[in-house]
C-alpha cells in the first residue's frame, strides 16, 4: 500500500520504509519556531537545547507589548537568543506573525517536519511541509530534544480540478470547503491535482492556514512548479541539491475519502458566526448585515497579496460612516512592500486603520478589539464566539475583497458588484 | 535520572470523580478568552467557560471530570489544561479531541479519554471512573461500563509523569530541582509560556 504524502514525511523522519494510520512514531524536527508569548509566563530557560541551527524565534503575537506581562517576555527572549546562539530571531522590528515570517524566509521546506506552539502552524503546509500546531510546553520539548511523537491519521484528500475564477481567493476555496464537508477532526488533509495549479501560493496558504478552523491535523499541499520557483526565487535551493526532498503521495496511496472540488465553479462566500464549519453561504445569498467593524489581517490573510487585493477595491473609495477598517499586515516584510507599491497609502486614503504587524484582533487580544452586540466582519482565521472580544459580537468571515466592498458598503457585500459600482 | 515515572504516579492514569457535563464544539475561545491570556494562571483560570456556563469556575471541586462532546477543543495552542489543573479538573473525557488541545492535555499530565456517547453516559452529578492504563470507564452512578483503545505507551507515560516538563527535567534538561515543581498542578501545566 502507497502513502500519502504527510505519512511520506512522518515515515522518512522517523527512519522507516513505512507507516500507516494508527501507528505511533518518534520523529526529526527539521525546525523548531518558539513565538513571543512562549517567553511571557513562566519561562524557564533549558539548561541545554537540541540543536540551535534548528531554532527559530519570532516576536509575533503581542507585539509591540499590550501588557507588562508581555513586555516582560521580551528579555527573556532576547537573553535565550544570545545564551544559546540562535542566528533565527525576528525580533520586533524585523517580526511578523510567525507563519509569514517562516514563509518570506523560506523556514519550511518541503518534504521536512516544522514544529510550533501556535495552532495555526499548519500554514506551512502550503509548502509540502508537515507543520501542525503542538502546544507550548510541547514546543519547549522538541527545543530540548530536537524530536516529537506523532499518531498517524487518516487523510482525506482534494483533488482540485478546473480553474479558480477571477475575484474568488483560497478564503473562499476554504470556506466552501469548510461549508460543503464540515470539521475534519483527527484527519489529515491534503490537497493536489490539475486544478492547484491555478491557486496562487499565497491562497494556498489561507487554505492551509485554516485547516484548524475544521479541527485537522496536517495541511499538504502538494510539490509542483510554483513551489519549485518560490523556492528558487528566495534562493532556498532546488530538490536534493539543498537538502531537501519533496514529498509526493503514491498513486495507491490510501485515504479516509478523496472529494473533487471543481474550482471553475465557486463563488465568493461568507461564513456565519460561530464556526465555519456548514455554517457558509455564496456572499448572493447573505444576509446584506451591517457591520460595524471591517479586519484585513493575520497569519491567512495578512499577506502582501491580500494587501493588494484591498488596495484595489479601496482605491478613491471611502470606508462608510459608522464602519471601522483595519488592515494589520501580517509581517514588517508584507508592512514595508506593501507601503513601496502604494497599497498603504490607498488603504489609508480610504479611510482605514493600518497597524503594525502582528496577531493582534485576530485572536481578540489588541488593536481591533470588538465590543457587545457589535458586527465584525473579518478576513483572518476564526469567527468562534468570543474569538475577537466581546461573546457578545457576531463574527462573519470572508476574503479581503469581500471585506473591503463591505466595508465601502457598509454591509456585507459582494466585491464583484462593488466594482462595477 | 531515569525517565520512567515511579509507580505512585502511575496512579495518575486511574482517576475517579464527580462529573461536569458539556456539550459539543466547545472551542478554546469558550475556555481561555483572549481577555483571560492578558491574567496569571489562579485569575485566568476564573474565567473557564464564562459564557457557556457562567459562574461555573466556583462550582467545580478538586477531583471531579470534565465531559464534553464532539471536536472539544477545537481552536488555538492556548494550554486550556493549565486552567483546569488550576481547577482541580482530574480528568476530560470527551466524544471526539480536537488533537492539539488532546497534546496540551497530555503533556501537563492531565489524563483524557476519548468515549465515544459520554454526553448521553454521564449526567450531571454522576460518578466517573476512567484508567487510561486499562482502556477502561465506568458510570459508577449508572453502573454503565466500557472499554475504548488503550493509548500508546508513551503517551501514558507523558501523563503518568506529571507531563512533558517533569520529564524533561528528569531528562536532564531542564533544573531537577523544578521537577516537583513543573509536575504540580498550576506551574506544570502553565506550560512554557503561552499559545495561541
Amino acid at each position: 500500500m502507497g502513502m500519502t504524502m504527510i505519512e511520506r514525511i512522518l515515515a522518512r523522519k522517523a527512519g522507516l520504509d513505512a507507516v500507516g494510520v494508527g501507528d505511533t512514531v518518534t520523529v526529526d524536527v527539521d525546525l523548531t519556531v518558539l513565538i513571543d508569548l512562549q517567553f511571557a509566563t513562566m519561562w524557564v530557560p533549558p539548561l541545554r537545547i537540541a540543536d540551535p541551527d534548528k531554532v527559530a524565534i519570532v516576536m509575533d503575537h503581542a507585539v509591540p507589548a499590550p501588557t507588562i506581562k508581555d513586555a516582560a517576555g521580551g528579555p527573556h527572549a532576547r537573553k535565550f537568543a544570545a545564551d544559546f546562539g540562535i542566528e533565527r530571531f525576528y525580533d520586533v522590528g524585523r517580526h511578523g506573525i510567525c507563519h509569514q515570517v517562516i514563509a518570506e524566509n523560506g523556514l519550511a521546506r518541503p518534504g521536512e517536519v516544522l514544529a510550533c506552539t501556535d495552532s495555526h502552524t499548519c500554514a506551512a503546509g502550503a509548502y509540502n511541509t508537515a507543520a501542525r500546531g503542538l502546544g507550548p510546553a510541547e514546543v519547549y520539548s522538541i527545543l530540548c530534544t530536537g524530536r516529537t511523537w506523532f499518531q498517524v491519521s487518516p487523510t482525506i484528500r482534494y483533488e482540485l480540478v478546473g480553474e479558480l475564477p477571477a475575484g474568488v481567493g483560497g478564503k473562499d476555496v476554504f470556506l466552501h470547503i469548510a461549508n460543503e464537508y464540515g470539521d475534519a477532526t483527527n484527519h489529515n488533509l491534503e490537497y493536489g491535482g490539475p486544478g492547484l495549479a491555478s491557486i496562487p501560493l499565497h491562497d494556498r496558504r489561507t487554505i492551509a492556514t485554516q485547516g484548524a478552523e475544521v479541527s485537522a491535523d496536517f495541511s499538504t499541499f502538494a510539490y509542483d512548479d510554483v513551489l519549485a520557483a518560490y523556492f528558487d526565487a528566495l534562493g532556498v535551493g532546488a530538490p536534493g541539491v539543498a537538502g531537501f526532498e519533496p514529498a509526493h503521495a503514491d498513486p495507491d496511496a490510501a485515504y479516509a475519502d478523496v472529494r473533487e472540488i471543481d474550482l471553475s465553479a465557486l463563488v465568493p462566500y461568507v461564513a456565519r458566526p460561530g464556526t465555519v464549519s456548514r455554517n457558509g453561504l455564496p456572499v448572493t445569498a447573505i444576509e446584506a448585515r451591517k457591520i460595524d467593524q471591517a479586519f484585513i489581517g493575520s497569519c491567512a490573510n495578512g499577506q502582501l497579496d491580500d494587501l493588494r487585493i484591498a488596495a484595489e477595491v479601496l482605491r478613491g473609495k471611502q470606508v462608510a460612516p459608522g464602519v471601522r477598517l483595519i488592515v494589520t499586515p501580517a509581517s514588517q516584510q508584507v508592512y514595508r512592500d506593501a507601503m513601496r507599491l502604494g497599497y498603504l497609502q490607498d488603504i489609508a486614503d480610504a479611510g482605514a486603520v493600518v497597524t503594525n504587524a502582528t496577531c493582534g484582533a485576530c485572536f481578540g487580544y489588541h488593536m481591533g478589539v470588538v465590543g457587545p452586540g457589535e458586527v465584525c466582519l473579518t478576513s483572518s482565521t476564526r469567527n468562534f464566539t468570543g474569538r475577537m472580544g466581546s461573546p457578545d459580537a457576531e463574527i462573519y468571515m470572508a476574503s479581503p475583497a469581500t471585506v473591503a466592498a463591505s466595508a465601502i458598503a457598509g454591509h456585507i457585500a459582494d466585491a464583484r458588484e462593488e466594482a462595477a459600482r | 535520572m531515569s525517565d520512567s515515572p515511579t509507580a505512585a504516579q502511575a496512579g495518575a492514569l486511574h482517576v475517579t470523580g464527580r462529573v461536569w457535563v458539556f456539550g459539543h464544539g466547545l472551542t478554546t475561545d469558550d475556555m481561555y478568552p483572549p481577555d483571560a491570556m492578558k491574567l496569571d494562571i489562579p485569575e485566568a483560570a476564573k474565567q473557564v467557560f464564562y459564557n457557556v456556563r457562567p459562574g461555573w469556575s466556583a462550582q467545580v471541586q478538586p477531583g471531579d471530570i470534565v465531559v464534553a462532546g464532539r471536536n472539544f477543543g477545537l481552536g488555538s495552542s492556548r494550554p486550556v489544561a493549565a486552567l483546569f489543573r488550576q481547577l482541580g479538573v482530574a480528568a476530560l473525557i470527551a466524544e471526539e479531541f480536537n488533537s492539539l488541545f488532546f497534546r496540551n492535555a497530555v503533556n501537563a499530565g492531565l489524563p483524557a479519554m476519548t468515549v465515544p456517547g459520554a454526553t448521553e453516559v454521564f449526567h450531571d452529578g454522576d460518578i466517573a471512573a476512567v484508567d487510561l492504563a486499562a482502556g477502561s470507564w465506568a458510570n459508577q452512578t449508572t453502573q454503565i461500563s466500557g472499554t475504548v483503545p488503550v493509548l500508546p505507551d508513551l503517551v501514558l507515560e507523558i501523563i503518568a509523569g506529571g507531563g512533558v516538563l517533569a520529564r524533561l527535567a528528569r531528562q536532564g534538561y531542564l533544573p531537577a530541582e523544578l521537577a516537583d515543581v513543573l509536575s504540580s498542578p498550576s506551574a506544570a501545566a502553565a506550560g512554557q509560556g503561552s499559545g495561541a
